[in-house]
């Protein structure tokens, strides 16, 4: 282990004082919570069940692509099998997992609140998004859905043989938890922040749930609309997007993407907010720019409302609208160009410290740089044709979704896991996991990007013999990739029982939330904390971290 | 296993240009990414923990100068790179006139050809190297999509309106076609074979194709079988306007806009002929919706677009 600070290890530990873990017992004291902390648990359980639940798809999915010909599934039971992977992925685990999770452990320990703004609505939005996840499992059980968790009309509307309105239902109810979680974050940032914690004192995590949360409450009305319209024309037969009585199945596309590419920021706005405290405590380095990481952020999720139509340049929309959408496309790409020039100018003069968390961090930002530049592929309009709806998509989303929000959320659970649960996981077995991760991801989905480019088409269970050899990569991959999502799971399950006790800092970190103890008692803060500095006090300002061992950190806020 | 690939065939115009802008768009996201790459290695291994390198406050210009330097240098890249990729599209936005046309019907889980003289096939296409060939394509119930990856060209395919397609063939050679857009449980075998032919192995061909009355001669017939010329002929009594030469030109219409006469807006009339009432005509038009198929659409629009010359004439 590096060790940050001498203060990891507690020889003879004292009696611990009562936590929020320990505070109140029994199962009613957690399933009728208001403590934020503990409904991050209860999202972290929800959330890793559809986890396995859609990434039971994705095995289906490989396994079935290890051969050109269809010899595990059928057609019908593939295309369920994507389906239900992209439907749960995105509904289920995407979106939600670090809001939910990091977002609604984290939000009110860094601003120094005692809670979130409203704590019933944010247990209320756990049982909808269970509900919502009860509906989609009767969605699998009834037979699945087969329309790609896309739902492009008339194919859903009018065609399909899978229980689509089921799946609407799902999708539509967790809607209503997305938006009482981010109006819930909204007002907690706005009227729970510390004493002296202004605006631009705010870690970026903060910053990036907060503008995640804006998105959210924007865009979310539109998808709850759009499904609403899927189940009047299915089940009452009201035509709206069928043509051949009057409907434009365009109409779906153009609703349905000016919700789902916010949906994308959504996904991954949280992430960057988790790389900025990585980067910065493991670097033991001020941000980079900080006025500029927060206008990326806010730059970010106001024009990627303005994308929605690169998803459309071969639905037959006019060329111009194409060019105009390819025009901001480009220009969302410059924010996120700058995120990560950022992140990798904080290292200079930096003090680096490989933990498992900054193994992720450094991951992600290849991940993602990847990703992203893949992104002007298919902001090109000429490319875009050739590529869309191939496997360089497919790789491309992944890329982002997966690759970046997916790192990110292990390696901030890696970085809180100590102060949500009071324990240290084994680093050793934390940093194989994590370089496990990035080369799995690289061989299951690279090969993607160049079989996407020869032409192979997604949502094809059987396919030509030339692609054969791409796909066995990316299934050997998946294996891999597979391994390094469950080892986490395993040493952190053994790390409840079997862990060192984590001290309040183990990490010497400067948050807010670090200068309570780990884990926090149930009231946060034993005296609220007032803030006179920005974040990220890893060094004196104007002046670099000493090449010293002597640590220089100073907490952000201080007890009054 | 088939040999390793790393390139499709290239067998249109199009895919040429196509090709070398995805080429300079690897070549710069190559360097970006190297850059990134190597600037987070070589940052991480000498400013690991307690390496011997000199740490302290960064320079004044690294902070405010290189921000807003690499913050205008990606935005040039982003816009440079808009101009690149529109151009490269708006060069092949029009087909060029007389443009060999070819009438596309998909439907769940197969796609009909038709050409000019009325041969047809299923799944497959023929095409001559060397001539413009346009694709006027429209779906029976889903949307799908024209996907030909050798000419880099793929254009979705909806049900209830034509959209369309061109390419130039550059190289003979079979090539492989895809449904895109996933339409239902055989979407991945919805494909099929263009075959780009020499121009007089593509006339022999053609012409050896069993062939039935062409477009425009059934769609006239129909034209008069359905009681379209009952109002819509020169010498009727009904006050309709008369569609000689209508084809390709502006129409002014009841509402003051002007729109063109072309394959949608003739299609649109016949199914929903209230919607773009021509200016000085009453909106007494039935609408046709179920009582023409898509096939009939298709003769019926032939028809009119060969009236094209009559007025001229």
């Amino acid at each position: 282990m590096s060790g940050i600070t001498a203060e990891r290890a507690i020889p003879g530990a004292p009696p611990r004082e009562p936590s929020y873990l320990t505070a109140k017992t029994g199962l009613a004291s957690w399933l009728l919570t208001t403590d934020h902390k503990r409904i991050a648990l209860l999202y972290m359980a929800a959330i890793t069940v559809f986890f396995f639940v859609g990434g039971a798809g994705a095995v289906a999915i490989r396994i079935e692509l290890f051969t050109p010909q269809a010899d595990l599934l059928s057609a019908d039971a593939y295309n369920r099998a994507f389906t239900f992977h992209g439907v749960i992925m995105v509904w289920f685990f995407l979106i939600p997992s670090i809001p939910n999770i990091l977002g609604n452990f984290l939000l009110p320990l860094m601003i120094g609140a005692k809670d979130l703004a409203f704590p019933r609505l944010n247990l209320a939005s756990w049982y909808i998004f269970m509900a919502a996840g009860g509906l989609a499992v009767y969605t699998l059980l009834s037979g699945g859905v087969d329309t790609g968790w896309t739902f492009y009309t008339p194919l859903t509307t009018a065609f399909s043989n899978g229980n689509v309105l089921a799946a609407a239902a799902a999708v539509f109810v967790s809607g209503f938890s997305t938006i009482a979680t981010a109006v819930n974050f909204i007002a907690t940032v706005h009227l729970q922040r510390a004493p002296g914690l202004t605006w631009f004192r705010l870690p970026l995590f903060v910053w990036a749930i907060y503008a995640t949360s804006i998105v959210m409450v924007l865009a979310t009305p539109v998808l709850a609309m759009v499904l609403a319209l899927i189940f009047a024309e299915r089940a009452f037969g009201i035509p709206i997007f069928d043509p051949l009585r009057g409907g434009d199945p365009i109409l779906f596309q153009h609703l349905f993407w000016f919700y789902s590419h916010p949906a994308v920021y959504i996904m991954v706005l949280p992430s960057f907010g988790v790389i900025s405290e990585l980067v910065t405590c493991y670097a033991r380095r001020r941000v980079f720019g900080y006025n500029f990481m927060v206008y990326a952020i806010l730059w970010i999720s106001l024009v990627g409302f303005l994308v929605w139509g690169h998803h459309m340049f071969v639905s037959g929309q006019s060329l111009f609208a194409s060019l105009a959408f390819s025009l901001l496309s480009f220009i969302v790409a410059v924010p996120s160009a700058i995120k990560v020039f950022n992140w990798t100018a904080t290292l200079y003069r930096g003090q680096i410290v490989f933990d498992a968390p900054m193994i992720y961090a450094l991951g992600f930002i290849g991940l993602f740089t990847i990703g992203g530049l893949t992104g002007l592929f298919l902001a090109s309009v000429p490319v875009d044709i050739h590529v869309t709806d191939t496997y360089f998509v497919v790789a491309h989303f992944h890329y982002i979704m997966v690759g970046g929000a997916v790192s990110a959320l292990y390696g901030g659970l890696a970085f809180w896991w100590p102060k949500i649960t009071g324990r240290l996981y084994p680093e050793g077995w934390a940093r194989f996991a994590a370089i496990m991760m990035f080369f799995g991801f690289g061989f299951t989905f690279f090969p993607m990007f160049i079989m996407g480019y020869l032409g192979m088409p997604r949502r094809y269970h059987v396919y030509p013999e030339e692609f054969q050899v791409w796909h066995v990569l990316a299934s050997a991959g998946a294996v891999i990739l597979a391994f390094a999502y469950l080892l986490p799971m395993g040493f952190f399950a053994w790390s409840l029982i079997w862990g060192r006790r984590a001290p309040a800092n183990p990490w010497g970190a400067t948050g807010l939330e670090w200068q309570t103890s780990s884990p926090p008692p149930e009231e946060n803060f034993h005296t609220p904390p007032v803030v006179e500095q920005g974040p990220y006090n890893y060094h004196p300002e104007h002046a670099g971290p000493p090449a010293l061992e002597r640590e220089q950190h100073q907490p952000q806020g201080r007890q009054p | 296993m088939s040999p390793l690939t790393l390139w499709p065939a290239t067998a249109s115009e199009q895919a040429a240009r196509i090709d070398m802008l995805f080429t300079g768009l690897l070549v710069i996201s190559g360097a970006i990414l190297l850059l990134v790459a190597g600037l987070l290695l070589v940052l991480c291994a000498r400013y690991r923990r307690g390496s011997a390198a000199p740490r302290g406050d960064l320079p004044d210009f690294i902070r405010r100068d290189v921000e807003i330097g690499w913050t205008a240098a990606t935005l040039f890249l982003a816009l440079f790179l808009f101009w690149w990729a529109g151009a490269t599209q708006l060069r092949a936005s029009d087909p060029p006139a007389g443009a060999l046309e070819v009438h596309v019907v998909a439907k769940q889980w197969m796609w009909k050809t038709r050409y000019p003289n009325g041969a047809r096939e299923i799944n497959a296409l023929h095409a001559p190297r060397g001539e413009a060939m346009r694709l006027m394509m429209t779906s029976q119930d889903v949307i799908h999509s024209f996907f030909v990856p050798a000419f880099r060209l793929k254009q979705d395919v909806l049900p209830g309106r034509f959209t369309e397609m061109w390419f130039r063939a550059t190289k003979p050679g079979e090539y492989r076609l895809f449904c895109a857009e996933f339409c239902g449980t055989d979407h991945a075998r919805m494909g099929g074979t263009v075959t780009v032919m020499e121009p007089e192995d593509f006339a022999r061909w053609v012409a050896a194709q069993p062939q039935e009355e062409d477009l425009p001669g059934e769609g006239a017939a129909l034209f008069t079988a359905l009681g379209c010329s009952g109002c819509h002929a020169a010498a009727s009594a009904v006050h309709a306007p008369v569609l000689a030469g209508v084809y390709g030109r502006m129409v002014h219409l009841a509402d003051g806009r002007t729109v063109r006469a072309d394959e949608a807006y003739l299609r649109d009339s016949i199914l929903q002929p209230k919607r773009d009432v021509v200016v000085g005509y009453e909106p007494i038009m039935p609408s046709f919706d179920g009582l023409v198929d898509e096939a009939d659409l298709q003769r019926l629009v032939a028809y009119l677009q060969s009236l094209r010359g009559e007025a001229a004439r």
